[in-house]
């Protein structure tokens, strides 16, 4: 199996507060990874972190054999790291179909002349283009509602129209801040399948933050769990459930239970 | 067609450009500038300079006034587009007022407070014509292509656009270019019209006043601002007698238009024949929510 994220002693401070210490963790290709852990345990400190929203204070980050450790947010995307956002972040005045074809500009490789004068190519790309974001679209069950704003879709719809958008990029690596919130049992037992549909037919391979235990346990090879951005525990899920520490950091332990 | 109502025109002409840039800049980007009249002023002293000076012929003077504005945007962009929204309006702001004065300042040069003289009129009703077709259709082809797409992903959702690959530095740069370029075209066009320039015409009200248009006219949509230019140029001149309230009636206009209709007369739609056709039924779908509401 090839390794293609590979964190290394990643920290991450904001002033005297430690949000991240010292994690490290290796994904495979094709895997799903787990983070979890209590509210403000630093998981989505670590995805802003990898997309470069964050500059971190130390420790490397390599995807695909590139050190990609203090690159810009854009230039993490067009490596091929594709992401969603906890709190949804669509471009809520445009229509489903213009957001994912802003995802796609990378394949729209015409110049600045091409578009203005509507040259040949111009208008083939822009087809080609178009019709790969309805195809993906279509795969997301998404492709009735082509012309609907963006931020008048239902909050389920609103969630798999990010992860369209995000896969418009053609990822190698997707992370997933939260995908289940706010879902009741059925629909995230359909995520889960929902998921691992879109990462066989896409080749991906996931990082997911998620407080859903059951979608973390069915989906999820291996699962990392934080707690005040240390890392307290790494496994698998039946190791994960048994472990005291992981248990204590949800429940509470005996000395802090007073 | 006489003398006025060509000068009508080709001034409508001329405002058109100008908020186009404004349009593309704000209504596409997000990005407020209260600056874009010193983009004019560039436009305008510039291309003046080479006409008069350096004896070239208008094209050339005309680009070399886009190519001016062009270059100071790309420096300016540079320092200030990284700030967030309010710190950036304000560095257009005080860009734009710079502009003013450091053209008063350069009397050798610019004729300072006095004004520029003896520019040749060499704007016709022709030339303006072509170039607001010019205008239009390059702000349009523009929009609609992945440039126009990225600029809209911008004013969406700044982070998002980040996620997904799009250089915003790069791409908020190009828009501020692009809106300079179509200020110094409107300024050069203005400078050979008028034949006599004074920095006072680019003031703050001007810039405020293309803004404004913009705003009023509808953020995001090109026919909006189209539109608003045509009816705001044209109102102080059918009302000849009040046109000294110019200001007083686009605050209130503003007003308005933000409290009852937050989007402009056409926010984020374009006017298109299928929008004219769909109308009525628009209409009678509006009415339906009032009743429903009552």
């Amino acid at each position: 199996m090839k390794e293609i994220l590979k964190i290394a002693n990643l920290t991450k401070k904001f002033g005297g507060v430690c949000a991240i210490d010292n994690f490290s963790v290796t994904l495979e290709e094709g895997t799903v990874h787990g983070l979890i852990g209590p509210n403000g345990a630093g998981k989505t400190t670590i995805f802003n972190t990898i997309t470069g929203i964050y500059k971190p204070t130390g420790g490397t980050i390599e995807f695909m054999g590139k050190d990609i450790t203090n690159k810009k947010p854009y230039q993490v995307a067009q490596q091929g790291i594709g992401r969603t956002f906890q709190n949804i972040r669509l471009f809520s005045q445009l229509s489903v179909l213009e957001n994912v074809f802003i995802a796609g500009h990378m394949d729209a490789d015409y110049d600045l002349f091409a578009a203005i004068l509507r040259l040949n190519k111009f208008g083939k790309k822009e087809k080609y283009l178009r019709e790969n974001c309805i195809e993906l679209l279509k795969i997301l069950g998404l492709s009735d509602k082509l012309n609907e704003k963006a931020g008048s879709l239902p909050y389920g719809h609103q969630r798999k129209l990010e992860i369209a958008r995000a896969l418009a990029l053609r990822p190698k690596l997707l992370l997933l801040d939260e995908p289940a919130a706010g879902m009741n049992r059925d629909e995230s037992k359909e995520l889960v399948e929902f998921i691992n549909e879109l990462k066989e037919k896409f080749k991906l391979t996931i990082l997911m933050v998620e407080h859903h235990m059951d979608v973390v346990m069915s989906i999820c090879r291996r699962i990392t769990v934080l707690n005040f951005g240390k890392t307290i525990a790494e496994g698998t899920a039946k190791e994960i459930q048994t472990n005291k520490l992981v248990r204590e950091a949800y429940l509470g332990g005996e000395d802090a239970a007073c | 067609m006489s003398g006025y109502v060509e000068g009508v025109i080709i001034l409508i002409g001329i405002n058109i450009i100008a908020v186009l840039g404004v349009s593309i800049l704000t209504g596409f980007t997000r990005l407020f500038s209260f600056g874009n009249a010193g983009f004019m002023a560039i436009g305008a002293y510039a291309s003046a300079i080479l006409t008069t000076k350096f004896n070239m012929p208008f094209l050339i003077s005309l680009l070399g006034g886009m190519l001016m504005a062009a270059l100071i945007s790309l420096a300016l962009g540079k320092l200030t587009l990284g700030l967030k929204g309010d710190y950036f309006l304000i560095t257009t702001l005080g860009f734009g007022e710079c502009t003013r004065v450091l053209i008063e300042f350069l009397d050798p040069i610019t004729g300072g407070a006095r004004g520029y003289a003896g520019i040749p009129q060499k704007t016709t009703l022709l030339i303006v014509l072509i170039s607001v077709a010019l205008a239009i259709t390059v702000a349009r082809n523009l929009l609609n292509s992945k440039y126009g797409r990225n600029l809209k992903a911008i004013r969406e959702q700044e982070i998002a656009a980040d996620a997904v690959g799009i250089d915003t530095a790069r791409f908020k740069q190009l828009s501020f270019t692009v809106s300079a370029i179509y200020a110094g075209w409107a300024g050069a066009l203005f400078a050979h019209y008028y034949m006599f320039i004074t920095p006072a015409m680019f003031n703050l009200d001007k810039s405020s006043e293309l803004t404004i248009t913009v705003v009023i006219g509808g953020l995001g949509s090109l026919t909006g601002s189209v539109i608003a230019t045509t009816v705001l140029t044209l109102l102080p001149e059918v009302l000849r007698s009040v046109a000294n309230y110019r200001m007083l009636f686009y605050g209130i206009a503003v007003v308005l238009i933000i409290t009852l209709r937050p989007n402009g007369l056409m926010g984020y739609k374009e006017l298109s024949a299928s929008w004219i056709k769909n109308l009525p039924i628009q209409v009678r779908r509006m009415f339906r929510c009032r009743k429903e509401v009552a």
